[in-house]
């Protein structure tokens, strides 16, 4: 069960992956494909017993900023064009390429080498409580200059926006 | 023994959910007919027989099944077919963590009232219905219509801004109750407190006075958390995108927004998808705010175990289960009521409207609700230790 699961959220995911960079055709259906991906990613999350990482996952990169990227695209209206330029630069075309097909074959090689078995954890593992006590105890410094970077981050948004409009 | 358990609430839960969306339609109609003092739907009739207007849902769904389904031209054909089935998913999924009773022991069997009971219960419900924006969202794209796109741009703009005011509000409920599981959530809420324990514990009452032992409030959390219910109904509103936060389908000024080029069943799936949430959001407010499936100064347990000796521990089970569902439904059709005379009673907001409400007053409203929480926690801690 787990692993036919496995292989069904992973192939989705990377299906989904191709997509993203393979329909020039139309910015939307990228952007979907790139939901799809995300939501693959959330299963696999959830496999591995992360479910909270899981369903963020779900909330934040599927359910709010895809969004935000699909509202940008309907707002300019994009339809067809494409990603401006892409078919111009064979060199950068040929260097992503050859590093695609180079992580690939390091991971292939990886995976060959043994194959993990499914992990065991330990009770409440992946659990909110487990995660907001990790978050809280062991990383709270990370936890804090995170939450000082998004703010800073908020407020530039926040000068930026004001200076166009006056 | 317990996947079967959860087969049978699987079933009566997709049997009771989705009567409901039909009967919604009877209740919203004769709702409003009483509030504008009308009489509302009575045509519809088999054989003469009216029942209240009740057989109009049924003429409603012959006439959507028989619709002619359109597609226009230059749609994303794809898109256009599965949009409403994404809108409409979520809603009937978001019902799996909501327990409409407790844990019940009889004959052998062990019966969870709850088809999912996640240690994440709350989050899995956002979660879900932050994918429903899509189903909206797309509609109004693949429909190859300037009027859909607009509402397209408006929904996609509502459901993001007040998603964030949606997780922040209920933060402070969770603070005090420690716990996303809804049915730890149910559980709790069963306790009760003495309004006026504090009196005897600094020393001005005499300790086991009669009146400060009778006066006890139950823990429910819109006792506990008053404002922070009345932000989570105001954003769950909005997020279900009916009036008065229909702005993305303004029949006035963008004729229906993002669901223009649907007919027949996929436009009513997008009615069902509504009035689904209608019932999910009072089921989750009813789980969160209002004591679940307990009745108010009843604790479970203490009940069974007195019900035991006269009826039987299965029969005091049984007993119990039943009463459970009932209370859980009835905390739910107020809800549903109240939900509706908002919707008839208040006019569309306008656009910045909606969106000051949601970043202006919802969001800094809940920020402050979190500290005032969190002091609130520790000057209780502080005193009771």
């Amino acid at each position: 069960m787990r692993t036919a699961l496995f292989w069904i959220f992973s192939i989705a995911a990377v299906a989904s992956a191709l997509g993203v960079v393979g329909s020039l055709r139309s910015p939307i259906n990228s952007a979907l494909s790139l939901v799809v991906s995300m939501l693959a990613l959330a299963g696999l999350y959830v496999l591995l017993e992360a479910q909270f990482v899981g369903l963020i996952q779900v909330m934040v990169y599927a359910g709010a900023i895809v969004v935000l990227f699909l509202f940008v695209i309907m707002l300019l209206n994009l339809r067809g064009s494409g990603a401006a330029g892409a078919e111009s630069q064979p060199i950068a075309k040929a260097i992503g390429a050859l590093v695609a097909v180079a992580a690939t074959l390091w991971l292939a090689r990886t995976l060959a080498a043994g194959r993990a078995p499914w992990p065991d954890v330990e009770e409440g593992f992946g659990t909110t409580r487990a995660i907001g006590e990790a978050l809280y105890t062991d990383y709270v410094l990370s936890v804090q200059v995170a939450g000082v970077l998004l703010l800073a981050g908020i407020v530039a948004a926040v000068v930026l926006a004001k200076k166009k409009i006056d | 023994m317990a996947t079967s358990t959860v087969w049978v609430s699987i079933f009566l839960f997709a049997l009771v959910l989705l009567a409901f969306a039909p009967i919604m339609t009877w209740v919203e109609r004769k709702q409003s007919a009483l509030m504008q003092d009308r009489i509302g739907a009575n045509r519809a009739s088999i054989l003469g027989f009216k029942a209240l207007g009740l057989i109009h849902p049924l003429a409603d769904v012959i006439k959507m099944i028989t619709k002619e389904d359109t597609i226009p031209t230059g749609a994303h054909r794809f898109l256009h077919f599965v949009s409403p089935f994404i809108a409409v998913a979520p809603a009937i999924i978001s019902f799996a963590v909501i327990p409409y009773g407790g844990t019940y022991e009889m004959w052998g069997a062990h019966v969870p009232l709850v088809v999912a009971d996640l240690d994440y219960g709350v989050l899995f419900v956002f979660a879900i219905g932050s994918i429903a924006t899509y189903g909206s969202m797309l509609a109004g794209w693949a429909g190859n219509n300037n009027f859909g796109m607009l509402g397209s741009i408006r929904v996609s703009a509502q459901m993001i801004s007040y998603e964030v005011a949606l997780g922040i509000t209920v933060v402070g409920l969770f603070m005090i109750f420690g716990t996303l599981r809804l049915t730890d959530l149910g559980v709790m809420q069963q306790e009760t407190f003495r309004l006026f324990g504090f009196l005897e514990h600094f020393g001005w009452v005499e300790a086991g006075t009669k009146w400060i032992e009778w006066i006890t409030i139950p823990m429910w959390g819109i006792v506990l958390q008053p404002l922070p219910f009345f932000m989570f109904l105001t954003a769950l509103m909005a997020e279900n995108k009916r009036a008065p936060f229909d702005t993305p389908e303004g029949e006035s000024e963008i004729v229906a927004g993002y669901f223009i080029e649907y007919s027949g069943m996929k436009f009513g799936l997008y009615m069902m998808g509504e009035w689904i949430e209608v019932v999910v959001i009072a089921a989750l407010l009813t789980a969160m705010f209002l004591g679940g499936w307990s009745l108010p100064w009843v604790n479970e347990a203490n009940m069974i175990a007195s019900w035991t000796p006269v009826l039987g521990e299965n029969m005091a089970n049984l007993a119990a289960m039943v009463l459970a569902v009932h209370v859980f439904l009835f905390k739910v059709i107020v809800l549903i009521w109240f939900q509706m005379l908002i919707r008839w009673s208040m006019p569309r907001f306008r656009y910045d409207q909606v969106m000051n409400l949601g970043w202006k007053i919802l969001l800094p409203l809940s920020l402050a609700n979190i500290v005032i929480t969190a002091l609130g926690i520790l000057i209780v801690q502080g005193v009771t230790s």
